[in-house]
């Protein structure tokens, strides 16, 4: 069977735009929430977010370096943030450069939760205001959720499959898995995939606030409101940024020399079927869909040394994942270490899955897993499982697991190791 | 420069994102400033918003050069 491999890395998160620098400042602890400085915000219910910070803050974006000034022009935060991320994992691997050949087997999955959404609003408003004739003509392309794999084909001319997943916020997870498939499926040798989200905007916040999925109890101390376990948790907080990954078939990156990060080993998916925005009571969705991901590994709880979990620090949420885990882990859940990095980055929503993976394929490499921010006191069902608290902890790292789960009841989970011959 | 120019030029350089020296009067959005039809599109609805003029489908299809643009704009504006 064809096997697939990491070989590049590329994020764009609130606390960076180069994996170096996020993933050092995730092991430091620091957090990327604060106050929403995008709009005006007084109105809102929740006024904090995680944002990318502009080009002249100590870890900012500078979209100048990879996307095209017409572009950026043209298209929603989430293609920019897709297309820079694209970019990172593109060079990290060395392949700025394909020849024809190549580029013929290689794509792109790169999918989105929402979207355009920022654009939606705004040339909602143009309509309104000034009538059809004003509406800007890249309306449509600058907000497809499939744009990002688009821009990104076109741009590097990757002629492989073009794809993207839109499942909310297992949208990275799926991606990465999907976009596996492909390559174990000899569709493709090589993949970018992984998932992005820009919709810190009025109507983004409002909708998820009036969805009473957002924290708002700490509008006033925002690097402590995303909480998960804790029991003072309220809600998640908006993340945005994007993580890309570059898969290659195992051969083929051997063959050029490839540095190799670790191998894509197992990949689960299922449906809730219970509720649209509320997980299944008894996790069973969650449950499955790490233990198809286990199974397809080829590996037993036993296996597994860390969990990066989907934990966004809603109420409901963080103990029924947690649950299922247990379940799941039996006396193996003794000697997994299970951490949230959405308490330090925030909610990336579509984007999560495949930023949370790099930072599994990061915890192999390290031998070290991050924290879970702000965990002070653990609620009733938290207890027992050593969540990371506050600090990085440093720890054999064989193999890692990544939950996603989103809106609709859509649940993925990935497993990645490190590369035995 | 007339300030009809000088303000179609500076729309131009805004949204091509080009050099404000290749903005010569003779230079063709798509052969030497690197647009495309919708971005032609664009700039129209710039130009109309930036003049108050309304530039109609038939006139906007002729505007191929910076001076098209310059010379339209100059003989439409109220």
């Amino acid at each position: 069977m064809r096997r697939v491999v990491v070989t590049g890395l590329g994020l764009v998160t609130p606390l960076g735009a180069e994996v170096e620098t996020v993933w050092k400042n995730l092991l430091a602890g620091k957090s990327g929430a604060g106050p929403i400085t995008r709009f005006d915000a007084s109105d809102q219910k929740c006024r904090i977010a995680c944002e990318v910070k502009p080009a002249d803050h100590e870890y900012g974006f500078d979209p100048n370096k990879r996307v095209d000034h017409k572009v950026q022009r043209q298209v929603d935060p989430f293609i920019i943030f897709g297309i820079d991320a694209a970019g990172q994992a593109i060079e990290d691997a060395g392949l700025e450069d394909m020849p024809e050949a190549m580029r013929f087997r290689a794509g792109c999955s790169i999918g989105s939760g929402i979207g355009g959404l920022p654009g939606i609003e705004s040339e909602s408003l143009v309509l309104a205001a000034k009538g059809p004739s004003r509406v800007s003509p890249h309306f449509v392309h600058g907000r497809l959720i499939n744009l990002i794999s688009g821009q990104v084909s076109i741009k590097y001319g990757l002629m492989g499959p073009n794809h993207a997943v839109v499942t909310a916020c297992s949208t990275g997870a799926h991606s990465i898995g999907d976009a596996a498939r492909m390559i174990r499926d000899d569709d493709a040798d090589i993949m970018l995939a992984g998932g992005a989200e820009g919709t810190i905007c009025p109507i983004g916040i409002a909708g998820f606030a009036q969805a009473r999925a957002l924290s708002t109890s700490f509008n006033d101390d925002p690097t402590k409101a995303s909480r998960p376990y804790d029991v003072a948790r309220d809600g998640f907080v908006m993340g945005e940024g994007a993580g890309v990954v570059v898969l290659e078939e195992y051969e083929h990156a051997k063959a050029r020399g490839a540095k190799i990060y670790a191998e894509v080993v197992g990949y689960g998916l299922s449906g809730d079927a219970y509720h649209v925005t509320a997980p299944h009571p008894e996790g069973s969705g969650a449950f499955r869909s790490m233990q198809m991901a286990l199974k397809k590994a080829g590996m037993t709880p036993d296996d597994i040394d860390y969990v990066n979990a989907h934990g966004t620090s809603t109420p409901l949420g963080d103990e029924l994942e947690l649950g299922a885990v247990r379940r799941l882990f039996g006396d193996a859940i003794n000697d997994v270490s299970m951490s949230s990095t959405k308490s330090a980055i925030g909610h990336l929503l579509g984007g999560a899955g495949a930023v949370e993976t790099i930072f599994c394929i990061l915890a192999l490499r390290d031998q070290i897993v991050p924290p879970t921010l702000n965990l002070d006191n653990p609620s009733e069902g938290c207890v027992g499982v050593d969540l990371v608290p506050h600090t990085a902890k440093k720890r054999r790292v064989r193999a890692a697991l990544n939950n996603s789960f989103g809106f609709g009841g859509t649940n993925a989970s990935l497993v990645v190791k490190l590369v035995e011959d | 420069m007339s300030d009809t120019a000088d303000r179609v030029k500076k729309i131009v350089v805004e949204h091509l994102g080009v050099e404000a020296d290749k903005v010569t009067e003779e230079a063709s959005f798509i052969d030497d400033l690197g647009a495309d039809s919708l971005d032609i599109v664009e700039l129209v609805m710039a130009f109309e918003e930036e003049f108050g003029v309304e530039i109609p489908d038939d006139a906007a299809e002729k505007i191929s050069t910076v001076q098209d643009a310059i010379k339209f704009i100059d003989e439409n504006k109220g």
